[in-house]
């Protein structure tokens, strides 16, 4: 009986191990292709209808104001971006944007409390760039934000630096074999715990400059076409494969929410929210090239990464594992402020390479 | 197909498993049984129901001809036969004539006196079909999630179904699975290989008894598994193989939504290091 007892004994003791590490409650499903395609998403249920607090969006800080009245360049000096809204309005979105970073600290965080508008203070720079930023891309990236757009808080969520952030990563020992892991091996939420390259960021999403994600060529042999062909090779493949799973996991979703497996290059075989995709991933570039990136001697050493460069925005920093960030709710339109009525002068304007999304079906 | 002179001593009546007498006899070479009717009239009815469907589908293209399952809002009920409906009824004429085929297997193994392996190996493999088109699709709450019928469509199907997990490779059970596949392959090309190196000899030269070929691995690794137990070994390896698909895919949304390489974190959180 003995030996029965331990082979039972262990049966158990795994088939508990094995189950502690299953999601056993109900699922919830949605179907995102034609039948028959596989392209579905199963959720746990149970994590679906729970709202993390951090995804609920706050009230205002009191009921917005009237329009009209004298404009707040006017009112306060060194006004520079914010200049033409009224001086009610300017107090208001202050009041708002001190909620959403800064709560604790207050305006002093920004502000020197003897002087509002000395430009003393690194944060102060900081949020001017950063308000420059978002009225850009309520304005400039309609294709990304949509009429939803964007505020402080999509990224700050009552942080002064943005929980979800990456930097340029710590150099390893390239000198040696074993010291040099290539950005491999090191389970992390950016890759979504594989072992694909976690340098994926560094690589796609630096600026304007980054590599291109896409990684099929549309001939057969590419290296035979020097000037057109995409001659990225498979060790490549896996940065953009690294990426994927990143903006997967960020949103809460798996990758037939926008790719037929089919073909992930054909844009007719996607889904149309891989458009919107398309257009974040510029839209992120842009942050981190023209806005964070034009911070970075503003910065002081400790909000630096490993390599002193700025701290920069992922799909996750706004989406927070799910595909609408604050669950589609459109805050900006309590603070007009945040997206002014024309286009802005310095916005950059989506690029539209060879192959865009323009025939969708 | 000459009934062999020795043949018809193996060929007794008796040992069916429903029908009595009725249908016990041969048709040439084959035996026919209650669940030869069976299987012939399902197998035939999917089969014509494949290709009407087909007719309706808009190719004959022999790779793009698609069957697929029923929309999502069906849930486990009837679909209309346009939208998911002709799918359902040929998985139903498969699962019939599969299983009918298994039990034509048994009572096969009746009238001889011999053990069930073959169709119970069989029943792996039926275990695995089933699994993706009712287990998986029961416990997901809706038959949309059965696999399309048709060549391209499948594998397309595979595929989406495999990245709604990121990257299906760190799918403990496929790991399994894909191990076995491969040891099947390296186990049948090693008998393969021995038995014809012995049994199979030059002209002019002696067939060499088992002796030879349990020697040959012992010299080699030190082992020799033997004769009745390569084929042991063989059948493990096989039904395991055929076991861990059918469990990879049934643990994938029914058990785990996410994507597969955060499952392993169970092991980074081990109590032991985290």
């Amino acid at each position: 009986m003995k030996p029965n007892l331990m082979l039972r004994l262990g049966a158990v003791v795994i088939g508990a191990a094995l189950l502690s590490a299953c999601q056993l409650g109900t699922k919830s499903t949605k179907q995102e292709g034609y039948r028959g395609t596989g392209m579905d998403q199963i959720t746990l249920a149970a994590a679906s209808k729970k709202i993390d607090p951090i995804n609920v969006v706050p009230p205002p800080p009191y009921d917005p104001p009237k329009p009209g009245g004298r404009p707040a360049k006017e009112a306060y000096q060194n006004v520079q971006v914010l200049g033409d809204i009224s001086e009610d309005e300017f107090g208001y979105t202050m009041a708002a944007i001190t909620q959403w970073i800064a709560p604790e600290q207050g305006c002093n965080y920004c502000h020197n409390p003897a002087n509002m508008a000395s430009d003393e203070l690194y944060t102060k720079k900081v949020a001017r760039r950063m308000l420059q930023m978002t009225r850009n891309i309520n304005t400039g990236w309609t294709q990304h934000v949509k009429q939803t757009g964007v505020t402080c808080y999509t990224c700050h969520r009552g942080q002064a630096v943005p929980t979800e952030n990456w930097a340029l990563p710590a150099k390893g020992n390239e000198e040696t074999i074993l010291g040099n892991l290539h950005g491999q091996n090191k389970p992390v939420i950016a890759t979504a715990y594989s072992s694909l390259p976690n340098t994926a960021f560094a690589k796609y999403l630096l600026d304007s400059n980054s590599a291109p994600i896409r990684v099929q060529t549309t001939y057969s042999h590419p290296s035979k076409y020097p000037a057109t062909a995409n001659k990225t090779t498979t060790m490549e493949a896996e940065g953009t494969y690294s990426l994927m799973m990143h903006t997967s996991t960020a949103l809460g979703v798996n990758c037939t929410f926008c790719h037929n497996a089919g073909s992930f290059q054909a844009w007719n075989m996607s889904t149309p929210k891989r458009v919107g995709a398309y257009y974040g991933y510029r839209m992120v570039r842009d942050i981190n090239g023209q806005y964070i990136g034009s911070l970075a001697s503003v910065f002081p050493k400790h909000r630096l990464g490993p390599q002193g460069d700025p701290l920069k925005v992922n799909c996750a920093t706004c989406h927070r594992g799910i595909n609408k960030p604050l669950g589609g709710v459109s805050m900006v339109k309590d603070y007009p402020a945040l997206r002014p009525a024309g286009p802005m002068v310095t916005a950059a304007a989506a690029p539209a390479p060879a192959a865009a999304p323009t025939k969708m079906p | 197909m000459a009934l062999l002179s020795f043949e018809r001593k193996y060929r007794v009546r008796g040992g069916t498993l429903i029908g009595g007498d009725l249908f016990d006899f041969w048709v040439g070479p084959f035996y026919v049984g209650f669940f030869g009717v069976i299987t012939a009239i399902f197998a035939s009815l999917g089969t014509a129901l494949i290709l009407y469907c087909a007719s309706q589908g808009g190719t004959w293209n022999p790779w793009l001809i698609s069957i697929a399952p029923p929309d999502l809002k069906y849930g486990l009920g009837f679909a209309p036969l346009a939208e998911g409906g002709f799918w359902q009824v040929i998985t139903v004429c498969a699962i019939v004539s599969f299983v009918s085929w298994a039990l034509r297997e048994v009572e096969i193994c009746r009238k001889l006196g011999m053990g069930y392996h073959v169709p119970i190996a069989f029943g792996f493999a039926i275990f695995a079909y089933v699994s993706l088109v009712v287990i998986r699709p029961v416990l997901l709450g809706a038959w949309h999630f059965g696999f399309p019928y048709g060549i391209f469509s499948h594998l397309d199907w595979v595929s989406n179904t495999g990245y709604q997990y990121l990257h299906f490779h760190y799918n403990p059970a496929h790991m399994l699975a894909v191990s076995f596949f491969f040891t099947t392959c390296l186990a049948l090309a090693l008998h393969g290989a021995l038995v014809l190196s012995a049994v199979n000899p030059k002209e002019g030269e002696t067939v060499k008894t088992p002796e030879y070929e349990d020697t040959f691995f012992r010299d080699l690794i030190g082992y020799s598994i033997g004769t009745l137990g390569i084929h042991r070994l063989g059948l493990l390896l096989a039904l395991n193989a055929g076991f861990w698909s059918a469990v990879c895919i049934i643990i994938s949304g029914p058990l785990w939504t996410k994507g597969w390489p955060e499952w392993w974190n169970w092991w980074l959180n081990l109590p032991i290091w985290s």
